[in-house]
């Protein structure tokens, strides 16, 4: 086809963009991802170094307390049978991953839904982004962090809060909008503050709603973690990638089935959480 | 009229020309209500719901005022403009000789802290607090110390009869119980005024009535000044204070319910209280025809006669040097009379409390042929109800109405009916 329209040069603009920050903050990205870096590779290491029996005991305890016993039971068989299939380095590794990317997310997409639920302009701002952050294939995101945080596990993991923390924000915001207006009347009509009525009654009463963007977001920052063994995240990601390389069907089974076990562990454990923690009547606070 | 009857008491919060507009830009809306449109016309012609035109009504230290209209009148609005839940777009609130409407949002918070407690039509109750844990909310909010405020919420929650439920929680409570919990909040705070919006509109009929003589009788011993919503004359009537009626964001009518079904003083008001039985709304006071003639147990013989010589009646009621009714004397009784009256009346006779409604003195005029003597709380006698007088005031109710009625036929209205 003859364009006489020239093209818009929105790839061109993107990377001129990209190079300016790069230029100009890669320095300072760089040293803090070198830090985050020795700290997953510590951290790593240390919990490799724990025998699994008692890693795996420790965390089926921690499951049966939040969830229950079924969801313990689960995570015993489950995390030992990662274990028997030789996975218990990788499986740990994409756990620590999944931590370190969820609690940052967690970290900023809270306050940031409290503010979209709080302030009408905030929400127009914000809410464009969090769609664009949704529809946006993942592993575009792995590009860009590259020249800032270097190949390797703190690329992977800033990737994956981009693309795990939507809901966490469209969550918390939703939750705190949906607490019934005469709530928030009462809490006004007898002169609470605005931090009052937020943490006395909006917070509280959105907690069980925030709960399920958690576990959202959990679950798509497992995904992405695996997706982000592109560039060298290592974990149950690069056993998947590798497979797929050497066409090994069944290495590749065994890596998926073992990312599986551990998005169902998750799974319950943060659907049972929230469960515990709605407001009305047994919760303990 | 029977307002006259009561001291004059301090006004405690004075609304004052108070107008609501819904809208960013309300000084044209504003300007339309001075020039007298109706919330219908600017509605049409700017697209901006008018909540409240210029209402204005005291509300007197100790009293129910109960704000009554159809849905969509503006109740809730003009209760929240009170605590400035809603913020008034012009006039101003006067609340014990502070102005609501210029009050800082620091005052604000402090004014709402200590002089309001609310209490919502459905309950509004925290749902992740224990009925103890929302009776301490207003208390935690002032940050009173833990210990006080338990103390101050079991107080409360034993006031409306609770007690023993305080570690439940709300769901775990029916409908009538959530809403004393509801009260309890709002007693707790020590707020001696109390704004209540359709506080028992979602409770089933009985448990409302009993909610509804509860309440009076909580307002009488802790003499808390209420502002109490509601869209049911019936219950307007029970809680026995003044009424504001409103329509359209205005006021049609204030006074007390007998004023209002006796002398509506709009169509609109005739209907609305057509359906009311006039006979449980009219005291025995207000029927009593107070121009009959009465003897004292002390006159003479020849006192006595000449103080009848005029009537035509057959007896008459005897009262002490005091006023109090002591008997009752016949014609027969009288002539025959040698020393004074208190020896020959027939001592004791048939009365009603002047606060008794025709209703229950119905029964006393049934066994009374010539009508039954009306007494106030000492005994004193007001006059009499006659059988006649009832029936006047009966008739009178019911030839109103029918005028209403054929006027309503004429110009096809639909009969209002009143519902949340
Ligand atoms: N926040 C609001 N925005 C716009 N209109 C409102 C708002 N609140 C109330 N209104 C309107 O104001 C009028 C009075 O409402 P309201 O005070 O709730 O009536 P009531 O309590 O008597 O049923 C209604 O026409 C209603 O639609
Ligand atoms: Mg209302």
């Amino acid at each position: 086809m003859d364009w006489s329209i020239p093209k818009f040069p929105l790839d061109t603009l993107c990377d001129q963009a990209l190079t300016w920050l790069t230029v100009h903050l890669s320095g300072v990205t760089l040293a803090v991802a070198g830090v985050i870096a020795n700290w997953i590779e510590v951290s790593t290491a240390a919990l490799s170094a724990v025998p699994p029996p008692i890693t795996i005991v420790v965390l089926a305890a921690i499951c049966w307390r939040i969830a229950g016993i079924r969801p313990g039971i689960m995570a015993a068989a489950g995390l030992a049978f990662l274990w028997n299939l030789r996975l218990w380095v990788p499986t740990v590794e994409t756990m620590i991953l999944v931590t370190l990317a969820t609690s940052a997310a967690l970290v900023i997409g809270v306050p940031l839904g409290i503010a979209c639920a709080l302030s009408r302009r905030v929400w127009r701002t914000v809410g464009p982004f969090l769609d664009m952050m949704q529809t946006m294939p993942s592993f575009i995101y792995l590009i860009p962090a590259i020249p800032f945080f270097g190949l390797g596990p703190v690329s992977a993991c800033f990737a994956t809060i981009i693309f795990s923390m939507p809901p966490v924000i469209r969550l918390t915001a939703l939750g705190i909008m949906q607490v019934p207006r005469e709530l928030i009347e009462a809490s006004e009509a007898f002169g609470s503050t605005p931090m009052q009525k937020l943490f006395k009654v909006q917070l509280p009463l959105a907690v069980p709603t925030i709960m399920a963007g958690v576990n959202q977001t959990i679950m798509l920052a497992l995904s992405m973690v695996v997706i982000a063994a592109m560039i060298g995240a290592g974990g149950l990601g690069r056993e998947v990638w590798r497979s797929i390389q050497r066409l090994e069907a069944g290495a590749g089974f065994e890596a998926g089935i073992a990312i599986v076990i551990v998005a169902v562990i998750l799974d319950r454990v943060t659907q049972k959480l929230a469960l515990r923690l709605r407001p009305t009547g047994q919760a303990a606070h | 009229m029977a307002s006259q009857a009561e001291p004059q008491a301090r006004t405690r919060i004075a609304v004052q020309a108070v107008s609501k507009v819904f809208s960013d830009q309300p000084q044209k809306a504003l300007a339309m209500l001075e020039a007298g449109e109706t919330k219908d016309v600017i509605l049409e012609r700017l697209g901006t719901v008018v909540g409240l035109n210029r209402v204005s009504f005291d509300v007197a230290e100790g009293e129910i005022l109960v704000v009554m209209g159809l849905s969509g009148s503006g109740k809730s609005t003009m209760l929240r403009c009170i605590n400035r839940l809603v913020e008034p777009s012009a006039g101003a609130i006067v609340v014990d000789g502070t102005d609501v409407t210029r009050l800082n949002q620091k005052d604000l918070l402090e004014f709402r802290r200590h002089k309001f407690g609310m209490v919502f039509q459905h309950f509004a109750l925290f749902p992740n607090r224990t009925i103890q844990g929302n009776v301490e909310y207003g208390l935690e909010i002032q940050n009173v110390p833990k210990a006080q405020r338990a103390e101050k919420a079991l107080a409360a929650i034993e006031v409306v009869g609770l007690k023993g439920w305080e570690a439940k929680y709300p769901n775990q409570l029916s409908g009538g119980m959530q809403q004393r919990a509801g009260l309890a909040r709002a007693l707790a705070v020590d707020a001696d005024i109390l704004l209540m919006d359709e506080a028992f509109s979602a409770l089933d009929p009985l448990i409302r009535r009993d909610m509804q003589g509860e309440l009076r009788q909580l307002q009488r011993k802790l003499g808390k000044t209420i502002v109490f919503v509601s869209h049911d004359l019936d219950e307007a009537i029970a809680l026995g204070g003044r009424i504001v009626l409103m329509k359209d964001g205005a006021i049609v009518q204030i006074g007390n319910p007998e004023e209002i079904l006796l002398a509506p003083a709009t169509d609109y008001v005739r209907r609305f209280v057509e359906h009311i039985d006039v006979s449980s709304v009219l005291t025995a006071e207000r029927l009593a025809d107070r121009g009959v003639a009465v003897l004292r147990a002390g006159h003479t013989a020849a006192e006595a006669r000449l103080a009848i010589a005029s009537c035509q009646q057959t007896s008459w009621y005897v009262t002490d040097e005091g006023g109090r009714l002591v008997g009752r004397a016949t014609r027969e009784q009288v002539e025959r009379c040698t020393g004074t009256i208190g020896a020959v009346m027939e001592a004791g006779c048939d009365r009603v409390e002047a606060s008794a409604t025709l209703r229950q003195a119905f029964a006393r005029l049934a066994a009374n042929r010539d009508g039954v003597a009306v007494v106030d709380d000492r005994g004193h006698l007001i006059g009499t109800v006659t059988h006649r007088g009832a029936a006047r005031a009966l008739a009178r109710d019911t030839a109103g109405t029918a005028a209403a009625s054929a006027e309503e036929a004429r110009h096809g209205l639909v009969h209002p009916k009143i519902s949340a």
